[in-house]
């Protein structure tokens, strides 16, 4: 039922995806200052925000596992984080491309670009730290407060253009400004792609905690097959 | 349109996608490696007594 949910949610996502890319290309104007460059911006921040609302859903499966003791709660915490890496890592390296051209560097230490590269450096640590970590119960603990910890960094990440002068562009979407910062034409197809980007991390999620539940139930049998023998 | 403008954004698109792909990968080889475990160890607790015994 799972594997149906999963396919069912992928091919959603690439059919929104083939719509929106004819969307951008073919129907939507060059920006008048940036050019082409600027359709970066439909993978670049929708990544972004698949990847902070993922890290939030992690938390409150952290949450609910040190107050249930559920093992269920930290493998589902564990694959939400995996997948969010993978987008906020899209995030950071589609950035960097776009300010090649637009700021002619690759990076520089402002405060949203460091604060982000801290995010995906604090969460690729949670994940080391799980492989590390052999006695399920440490693990999951340790993993929640990290988690916990990290989501910190991700309110930071997420503030940093409000609360500090940086050379990252300030916020641009509707529900941050007030609106009137975006063309209207260019915001429908950047929430279109954020959804197609989102179903896309849903349908890899679900792919995740699948495996989680085959590990977890290969190390039941183990147990049992030891006890047994 | 500037071509080096378009030039990085089809590289912007590409790394995008290729980060995307990457990790498919990895999930599908890892979903094979678990599938191959999960039989190897059914096999085991379905006949402990046989593997007590060749330890």
């Amino acid at each position: 039922m799972r594997e149906k949910i999963a396919i069912g949610t992928a091919a959603a996502a690439a059919a929104l995806l083939a719509n929106n890319l004819y969307q951008m290309f073919m129907v939507l104007p060059d920006e008048a200052l940036q050019g082409a460059i600027y359709r970066i911006l439909f993978f670049h921040a929708p990544a972004a925000l698949v990847g902070m609302i993922g890290y939030f859903v992690a938390l409150t499966f952290s949450i609910l596992y040190l107050s249930s003791k559920n093992f269920l709660h930290d493998s589902l915490a564990a694959s939400v984080v995996e997948v969010s890496l993978v987008f906020s890592v899209v995030n950071l390296v589609t950035g960097s491309i776009w300010a090649r051209v637009i700021w002619g560097i690759w990076w520089t230490w402002d405060a949203r670009l460091t604060s982000a590269l801290v995010c995906v450096l604090i969460f690729f640590g949670y994940l080391v730290m799980r492989r590390a970590i052999e006695e399920p119960t440490q693990r999951a603990r340790l993993s929640s407060a990290l988690c916990i910890f990290g989501c910190v960094d991700v309110v930071i990440v997420y503030k940093s253009i409000d609360w500090f002068r940086t050379q990252h562009p300030g916020p641009v979407l509707d529900f941050r400004t007030g609106g009137g910062k975006m063309d209207p034409a260019m915001a429908h197809i950047f929430w279109l792609n954020f959804l197609a980007i989102l179903l896309v991390a849903v349908a890899l999620v679900l792919v995740r905690t699948r495996q989680e539940s085959t590990a977890r139930e290969i190390d039941s049998l183990r147990r049992l097959a030891h006890t047994a023998a | 349109m500037d071509a080096r403008n378009f030039t990085f954004m089809f590289y912007g698109f590409l790394a995008a996608w290729l980060i995307v792909m990457l990790y498919v990968i990895v999930l599908a080889r890892r979903g094979a490696r678990l599938k191959k475990e999960l039989d190897a160890v059914k096999k085991i607790a379905s006949h402990p007594e046989q593997h007590a015994d060749r330890r």
